[in-house]
């Protein structure tokens, strides 16, 4: 596949993920950060979201099957999670983290459950929607090509 | 405001005159959070705003670092020209962090902002009063630093 279609396919897909919610204008904002002294900038700090939100998921499973749950650290957890989603534009996730803090709040521990399963969902959708985004990319790059900027009208 | 992200600042409320900092050419920045992704993030932008970076992880961390810790050791004191700290952290909070920096002769002059992903007004307020330069909302955008560098350069009101 010639490295045009590769960028114009990059570009279709960049824009369907804002399109849908996916992600919010603070990708845009990671994308600009990256220049030619830290060309990585952006899959760094999305990898270091994976290994960071992996954690946390785990140990929010582990808090929320305890006997007596303990919703303050609970919170906390979805509070971290909360943060990293919105600082590098996850917005889907951020928003099912902001859902699972409002139970957390009324330690209504079915609705935790809940909201911890859709922010593990979320949150394989938007690893999987990287990992897509990276490899056009790393296609790109392999050709040869320049990975093109997205213009977006926020 | 739908995504987030804004700046409030107490220049010229209650603070006199001499509140002009000279950030120098290449400030050095003390930049608290305990979220890995909020430290990158954090960093880069300040980086690319031509700002020397140290991060910390936590408040006690930052005290160390800045001679007011109990873990402090003689003459690894570094100078910073400005620090700035997540409200919401474990253990010490950075409302706590601005308190003790404030009540310190060694380094009350030393501007403070804080950053957090909550608006609440009396949070804001309360940071104010106790003497942060400014108040970020998180996530952090590279305007938000463009602002932050020319205020704290240019309050002089």
């Amino acid at each position: 596949m010639e490295v045009v279609q590769i960028q114009r396919n990059l570009v279709d897909y960049t824009k369907s993920l804002f399109m849908e919610g996916f992600l919010d204008g603070q990708f845009l904002q990671l994308q600009q950060l990256q220049d030619e002294s830290n060309p990585d900038f952006v899959a760094e700090v999305v990898s270091l979201f994976f290994d960071d939100s992996q954690k946390l998921l785990n140990e929010l499973t582990i808090a929320l099957d305890q006997p007596i749950v303990d919703f303050k650290k609970v919170d906390a957890h979805v509070h971290q999670l909360k943060g990293s989603s919105s600082s590098i534009g996850a917005q889907k996730v951020k928003n099912a983290c902001i859902a699972f803090r409002n139970f957390c709040e009324v330690q209504n521990i079915e609705g935790c459950l809940t909201c911890l399963q859709q922010v593990k969902l979320e949150y394989y959708l938007a690893k999987n929607k990287f990992e897509t985004l990276f490899r056009l990319e790393q296609q790109i790059v392999a050709s040869g090509g320049s990975i093109p900027m997205i213009e977006m009208g926020f | 405001m739908g995504e987030g992200g804004g700046v409030a600042g107490g220049c010229g409320n209650n603070f006199s005159e001499d509140m002009a900092v000279e950030l120098g050419d290449e400030p050095h920045v003390l930049a608290v959070d305990d979220n890995l992704i909020d430290r990158k993030l954090v960093e880069k932008l300040l980086k690319n705003s031509s700002c020397k970076v140290t991060t910390a992880e936590s408040a006690s961390r930052a005290l160390d670092y800045l001679g007011l810790g109990n873990e402090t050791l003689k003459g690894t004191v570094s100078k910073v020209n400005l620090i700035i700290t997540d409200y919401c952290m474990p253990g010490m909070t950075g409302y706590e962090l601005l308190k003790k920096i404030k009540e310190s002769s060694l380094l009350k002059e030393v501007p403070v902002v804080i950053m957090s992903s909550e608006n609440i007004p009396t949070r804001i307020s309360q940071c104010l009063e106790e003497g942060a330069k400014m108040f970020m909302l998180k996530p952090l955008k590279q305007s938000d630093v463009m602002q932050l560098k020319w205020r704290l350069i240019k309050c002089k009101d």
